[in-house]
């Protein structure tokens, strides 16, 4: 411990705020890329601060690719990927991971399939060669699938209970009935029930394949080391997925409001949203700085209304949420019971307001813009966050230099272009509003919106 | 085995009102970290008035004298991400910015620091009682298990021991609660003296020092907060039960354990890892994969300053009672704490510490990063420098050790055992299990 002479004799200056300093330009690292004759791309991003690594695969298939009738197949091949290898049982596996000390994950979105193993980088080459029997070469095994089913019928018996789960899976289903972003990556009981051992062989032998995948080294490696090691590990995996997931068509004439009755809830789970922008929207940029003033942040519209002036919520948000197809726009915030129509009213007014009426002032476009660009670089400093940057590019097909731009153009957007992107991507008339909560305490005032009679939802319409 | 160099650097200067400031130095991202912890949490409130440190903690974010147009405004402005939590033993507040906006982050908290209470309304707080109030309801009331917590605390600790109740608190004391209260609270502890602010990541120490003083040596040092004693014991296996909304019903198993840090608290957290987390775990492959009666389980050592607890969980899968459930773990328990873990497992506990306390040094600020964990040692320890130790105390378990722990601590006798059913199923919940109300 350093001892600390006497105090100075400056006096603070409280009479204003310091002004910051210029920030250090930020450079994203070159990524190393090549292609494997079997189709597979390796990525590479190094940052060796940590002895660490951290391996992503992408598969570009996701939950949008269940067949109809299959909703939950991609997450339930998923989940059976790391129930063992040849040999190896299940349990094999897992302590083959657990001797790396490795943090192994898959998770999976509606374009997407994606396993991570993290590992102390002495472990790199071990670590990927389980990551290629996980991926590559599952057993698939009967008694394992039988294992998983059911723990993921149990889990969708649980989801019942959670107003949040209910609420984004009937919005979900609400906005885009069959089309492929319609359901929960997890399905629904019926679905699950019907699949067989053979339906999940079927989807990994035409969607798990080389030719949509992307191999992401991030951290402590180097790119002629990563891609030997892929190749050995990886090079004799084959094959050709399916073609890509197309739109199908939406629902047409949303009614407005809805209910998942909860009684006696303290709470009401409030959703808000409409079918809007996809990710290779020209308009990208401006909606992110659009969103953030509207409900992305703490000093948002809608959180400092509902709840620092109104104390109706803890937490209130929205988002696009961006795909390769077009994507959801959601609002979300729990809202007290005797509250619920208050809010339902001022967010659609939020929502309306910001495309025009009430255009964002250039304070709020200054502050939503530099909370976008000037802390930029802390979302690169782990071997992770490099991998998941390296990610969107692969998923969405983004340019190299899509990150070292971010900054740039997010500078760019200005009032006008939010007012002129929100009144393309949303339209308060197509907004549909979902609530799980109390039907007989919160009737009364939702009849009072001007949406006509709640439409009450039974538990299979969702 | 190569030896890898985990420590994180730093030096460690007291100004003269006894403010600590730690400083750790890493130009790899041009970012800084700004970490306050006060020594205060639920712990040092009373009965009938708890809940008062975390609503404190949300009034941090309302403004103060001489920036009185919310926190969050200037600092997002300026490209910073903050946030702030509380639990049963500190507070804690950050912000990471742009290295150049170091010096607006120390304004901004030595502010609220040293004049939060003459921009401290009613309406402030009156607002934020209710969104504490929401709250509660979001995290607790109105999800499924969200309670159970509640009634664990209660039946584990003694109705004067502060780890009885939540930090969320009471709804009755939330409502009860009053402006001078607050006010009070916050001359207490809200003082350098029971303080420690860590500036990590693209500093020059020298000159982030010299911030650190000019903001916040002005201050009265006020006192370090008195430490808290109080003892809990069970002398029973004490059965309780509640109705929930929920479809299937959960077993919650607790024992009363050791102090962060203190003896034993490094064995029994390998213990919980080995027992329950995981599909490598014991409890895993015997309830879930094996036999499947459950359709999870967890386990985890909470260690807190004045006291620790174990807790194991598990839901039943359709069909199947917790008392089943309840007889497969304590089987599982007494096996290991005869025949100890296997060279394996200790093994494993080993390298998965090791990389756990790697991940830990990626990150300069936020929750868990570098300044939040000098500053976990200095107050709790008074040693930022514990670092490689707490990482020496995972490599220092043995088979015989960590037997010995969970022999000793994980007595079926000395236990709360608490069953959450479905409403109207009482039928499910453990054996001879007594109800109680929990709100």
């Amino acid at each position: 411990m350093t001892p600390v002479p006497a105090p100075r004799a400056a006096r603070v200056d409280r009479s204003r705020l310091p002004e910051p300093g210029p920030a250090r330009s930020f450079a994203f690292p070159a990524i190393d890329k090549s292609t494997l004759a079997n189709g597979l791309r390796v990525w590479t991003v190094r940052h060796p601060r940590v002895p660490l690594v951290a391996f992503t695969l992408l598969i570009r298939r996701g939950a949008a690719s269940d067949p109809p009738g299959q909703e939950g197949l991609a997450a339930v091949t998923a989940d059976m990927l790391d129930e063992g290898s040849g040999e190896r049982s299940s349990i094999e596996m897992h302590e083959a991971l657990a001797r790396l000390g490795a943090q192994f994950d898959t998770d999976i979105g509606s374009d997407a399939t994606v396993a991570s193993l993290t590992v102390l980088s002495r472990f790199a080459d071990r670590a990927l060669a389980l990551l290629s029997d996980i991926v590559v070469r599952p057993a698939l095994r009967e008694n394992d699938f039988t294992r998983v089913r059911q723990l993921r019928l149990h889990r969708l018996t649980q989801l019942r209970d959670m107003p949040g789960a209910v609420a984004d899976r009937a919005l979900l289903k609400l906005l885009y009935g069959t089309h492929p972003y319609g359901h929960l990556p997890i399905g629904t009981e019926t679905t699950l029930a019907a699949m067989t051992l053979d339906d999940v062989r079927a989807f990994h032998a035409r969607a798990i394949r080389p030719s949509v995948a992307t191999l992401i080294a991030a951290g402590d490696c180097d790119h002629q080391g990563v891609l030997g090691l892929a190749a050995d590990t990886f090079g004799d995996w084959r094959g050709s997925s399916d073609g890509e997931v197309v739109s199908t068509s939406l629902p047409s004439a949303l009614s407005r409001l809805h209910v998942v009755p909860r009684p006696r809830a303290p709470q009401s789970e409030l959703r808000i949203g409409q079918v809007s922008a996809a990710r290779d929207t020209p308009d990208y940029h401006a909606l992110v700085v659009a969103n953030t003033i509207l409900g992305g942040q703490f000093v948002s519209r809608i959180n400092l209304n509902l709840r620092e002036e109104k104390g109706l919520t803890y937490s209130a948000r929205t988002a696009f949420e961006f795909r390769r197809l077009s994507g959801p726009f959601v609002l979300q915030a729990g809202v007290q019971t005797s509250g619920t129509a208050r809010a339902i009213e001022e967010s659609i007014g939020e929502i309306a307001g910001i495309r025009g009426p009430r255009p964002v002032t250039s304070e709020e476009l200054a502050l939503g813009v530099a909370a976008l660009t000037r802390g930029y670089a802390r979302n690169f400093e782990t071997a992770e966050q490099f991998g998941r940057a390296a990610l969107q590019l692969a998923l969405y097909d983004l340019p190299d230099d899509y990150f070292e731009q971010f900054v740039d153009r997010t500078e760019r957007v200005t009032g006008a272009d939010v007012s002129r992107v929100m009144a393309r991507h949303l339209d308060p008339s197509q907004l549909t509003t979902l609530v799980v909560g109390d039907v007989d305490a919160i009737a009364p005032d939702l009849a009072r919106l001007g949406f006509g009679e709640p439409i009450v939802l039974s538990s299979d319409a969702y | 085995m190569r030896r890898l160099p985990l420590n994180i650097s730093f030096t460690k200067h007291t100004l003269a009102n006894g403010l600590d400031v730690l400083l750790h130095e890493d130009h790899g991202c041009p970012i800084v970290a700004v970490n306050l912890w006060y020594h205060v949490g639920s712990k040092n409130e009373r009965p009938g008035h708890t809940g008062f440190a975390h609503l404190f903690e949300h009034l941090m974010f309302e403004g103060s004298q001489h920036y009185d147009r919310g926190y969050f405004q200037p600092l997002q402005g300026a490209g910073a991400t903050l946030n702030g939590s509380t639990n049963a033993d500190r507070t804690n507040y950050w912000e990471v910015v742009p290295s150049g906006a170091l010096e607006l982050a120390l304004w901004m908290e030595s502010d609220r620091m040293g004049y939060l209470l003459p921009a401290l309304t009613d309406a402030k707080f009156s607002n934020q009682r209710d969104v504490v109030l929401n709250e509660r309801r979001q995290n607790y009331e109105n999800r499924p298990y969200g309670l159970a917590i509640i009634a664990l605390l209660e039946a584990l600790f003694p109705p004067d021991h502060p780890y009885h109740w939540t930090t969320i608190g009471a709804i009755a004391d939330l409502q009860a609660a009053r402006l001078d209260d607050m006010q009070a609270f916050f001359r207490r502890y809200y003082r350098p003296a029971n303080a420690s602010i860590a500036l990590a990541g693209d500093i020059n120490p020298e000159d982030a020092l010299g911030l650190a003083r000019h903001y916040f040596e002005d201050f009265d040092p006020g006192e370090r907060a008195e430490p808290v004693r109080a003892a809990a014991a069970l002398s029973r296996d004490e059965r309780i039960q509640f109705e929930d909304r929920v479809e299937l019903p959960r077993l919650y198993l607790a024992w009363l354990t050791p102090a962060m840090f203190a003896e034993g608290d490094a064995d029994l957290d390998l213990a919980t890892d080995l027992l329950a987390n995981g599909k490598t775990s014991r409890l895993y492959r015997r309830l879930v994969f094996d036999a499947r009666i459950a359709t999870d389980v967890s386990a985890s050592q909470n260690s807190r300053e004045i006291a620790g607890y174990t807790q194991i969980t598990a839901t039943a899968a359709p069909g199947h009672a917790l008392g089943e459930l309840e007889h497969a773990i304590l089987e599982e328990i007494v096996r290991l704490t005869q025949s100890g873990p296997t060279d394996e497992e200790i093994e494993r506990g080993r390298v998965q510490a090791e990389s756990q306390f790697m991940l830990r040094l990626q990150t300069v600020g936020g929750f868990g990063g570098k300044s939040d964990q000098l500053n976990a040692y200095n107050v709790f320890l008074g040693d930022p420098a514990y670092f490689d130790r707490d990482l020496a105390r995972y490599q220092a378990v043995t088979g015989a050790s960590l037997r010995a722990a969970a022999a000793r601590y994980l007595d079926p006798a000395r236990r709360v055992t608490l069953s959450v059913v479905p409403q109207g199923r009482t039928a499910l919940a453990a054996p001879g299990s007594e109800p109680v109300v929990v709100s």
